[in-house]
């Protein structure tokens, strides 16, 4: 069946609510008969990634929509951009392509979104509820919402992200409908010690390993411990939307459309059972390193950015270990992490251990690393997968805690307990 | 190829150009330079080719939703293909071609085709794409 319109979205087609939702609804309904979808939906939230600058034209399709006097209609929520608004000084690239990106910022502002700039809106006060429908772009932000709270986004990126904002509609397909969300592949953890389930470590290198290996198909993990946490998911989140394409996972007993087998597969068979063993983890940790172990340049943490907890963990281990002063040590996080660990005095704690804390971009985004050739220490999944491709550094991949005390003595130090 | 084709619209628009028919599919993030239209990926069989003014023939879209603002600065640095013709649909590449038209008013069809008609197409042949979809030769 062709694409039915409401008569509001006729009338933001015609024009008659302004040229910006129309521009928007011209993009829309084309890429609703891409989808196939048969009807628009409301949406109560949206993400935008568009803000990252990718060249000057990204900022004269923003531009286009700010003279054309475009509002948001849903509370609307901004991904990194290119500049640490709050520390431009740290950016490196040229003086014109830091004012490109930072008009580039300020556009999406002009248009009413938060100006939050977090690849974690999930962590802020963007929390979408079960079941809502949202249009979100990010690939972390999107696997966390739909997987760990069970709100509905399709995999959206640049300019469909907004023109959904600026209408509150999107194309009813793909993971928007319950049917499209049904588990499709069984990764069944066997021999997997307990206490590595429950350490941190092990949760990027889970989800690279999936991503990796699940193409299209919704993966379904059986083995988990119950009491997973928040940002485990949202590692092993990441991990999956790094190697892969996955936009959705569901944990059995743990995330919210699968408290049982039967429910994650909605009473239908996986198409395929694929075990994960300690062999299977041990060569997928040794994939994410590009560099052997031995001496480093940097550590970077922070994808996604870093919540209150995770401060919570790293503030001991770098009082007590603090990075050699050759070693950049740099942690990405936002404007309202940042604000707590003003007010609880980490951030002075932080500085004073030798940490660099940045805010409104990451490193792999953008030039703002100091150091520029020799290898990245991370314990994080997409860090270690797009450090080489995007800022030339080789990395190497291990627990937090491996970070810290890598960064203390500027070669790798492993904790041989972990694995 | 002699007769005229009907593709499916993805997105709708004329063009006329010579074919360039990749055997394989290409990431424009990471695969295209935008400011000279050279296929940089250098896994790629194409690697080196020229995309600027052609007809980019190709099975689907790849790779990072990013490829979509590949396309649109493409456009603006006057390198893009005149026109795309895929054998399968691809949202990325359809959405840098939409947003293109809205904001530098340049046409950029995208067509699909069904399996024979693709297998058809040839590189270098010179090709029209009209409004309503039809691929045909230049006469």
């Amino acid at each position: 069946m062709p694409l039915q319109l409401t008569d509001k979205d006729q009338t933001m087609l015609n024009g008659d609510m302004g040229r910006a939702p129309q521009i928007a609804m011209r993009i829309l309904t084309t890429m609703a008969e891409v989808y196939g979808a048969e009807e628009l939906l409301d949406i109560t939230s949206a993400h935008i990634d568009g803000v990252l600058y990718h060249g000057l034209s990204g900022l004269e399709f923003v531009q286009k929509l700010v003279e054309a006097e475009g509002q948001v209609v849903v509370p609307t929520t901004l991904n990194v951009g290119a500049l640490d608004l709050m520390h431009p000084e740290a950016f490196q690239g040229t003086q014109q392509v830091a004012d490109w990106a930072r008009q580039t910022m300020l556009g999406y502002e002009q248009l009413g979104c938060q100006p939050i700039y977090t690849c974690a809106p999930y962590q802020t006060m963007a929390r979408p509820k079960f079941g809502e429908q949202i249009a979100w772009a990010e690939s972390n932000a999107i696997v966390f919402a739909n997987s760990v709270l069970g709100a509905r986004t399709q995999r959206y990126g640049d300019f469909i992200d907004i023109c959904c904002a600026l209408t509150g509609r999107a194309p009813n397909a793909g993971l928007h409908i319950t049917e499209n969300r049904r588990g499709q592949l069984l990764y069944q953890l066997t021999d997997i010690p307990e206490k590595l389930l429950h350490e941190d470590v092990l949760f990027p290198v889970l989800g690279y390993y999936i991503g990796a290996n699940s193409g299209n198909n919704i993966p379904v993990i059986e083995g988990l411990h119950p009491d997973t946490t928040e940002d485990q998911l949202k590692a092993l989140g990441a991990a999956t939307a790094s190697s892969g394409a996955v936009g959705l996972f569901h944990a059995i007993g743990i995330t919210p459309e699968a408290e049982t087998y039967n429910e994650a597969f909605q009473n239908s068979e996986p198409q395929q059972i694929i075990p994960i063993t300690m062999k299977t983890l041990r060569d997928t940790r040794d994939n994410l390193a590009t560099a052997p172990d031995g001496e480093i340049n940097a550590v970077a943490l922070g994808s996604p950015h870093f919540s209150v907890g995770e401060f919570e963990q790293l503030l001991p281990l770098v009082t007590a270990h603090p990075p050699h002063p050759d070693i950049e040590f740099i942690v990405c996080t936002n404007r309202i992490v940042l604000e707590v660990l003003k007010k609880r005095g980490w951030l002075a704690q932080l500085k004073s251990s030798g940490v660099t804390v940045i805010v409104d971009t990451c490193v792999v985004v953008t030039p703002i690393m100091r150091v520029k050739h020799g290898t990245l220490m991370t314990n994080s999944g997409k860090f270690a997968h797009y450090a080489p491709g995007n800022i030339g550094l080789s990395t190497v991949y291990g627990s937090l805690q491996e970070c810290v005390r890598s960064a203390e003595i500027g070669k790798v130090w492993r904790d041989e307990t972990l694995w | 190829m002699v007769n005229t084709i009907h593709g499916k619209i993805i997105v709708s628009g004329e063009a006329q150009g010579d074919i360039l028919k990749l055997s394989e599919p290409l990431s424009l993030w990471g695969g295209l330079n935008p400011e000279t239209g050279e296929i940089t990926d250098r896994h790629h069989p194409n690697s080196g080719d020229n995309v600027t003014g052609k007809i980019l023939v190709m099975p689907s879209g790849r790779g990072s939703s990013s490829a979509s603002s590949i396309l649109l600065e493409a456009v603006r640095q006057q390198k893009a293909p005149a026109g795309i013709i895929l054998r399968e649909t691809d949202g990325i590449l359809a959405l840098g071609a939409v947003v293109a038209r809205e904001i530098y008013e340049v046409d950029l069809p995208v067509i699909v085709l069904n399996p024979n008609d693709y297998d058809a197409l040839k590189s270098g042949q010179s090709i029209d794409i009209t409004q309503d979809g039809s691929v045909s030769q230049t006469s």
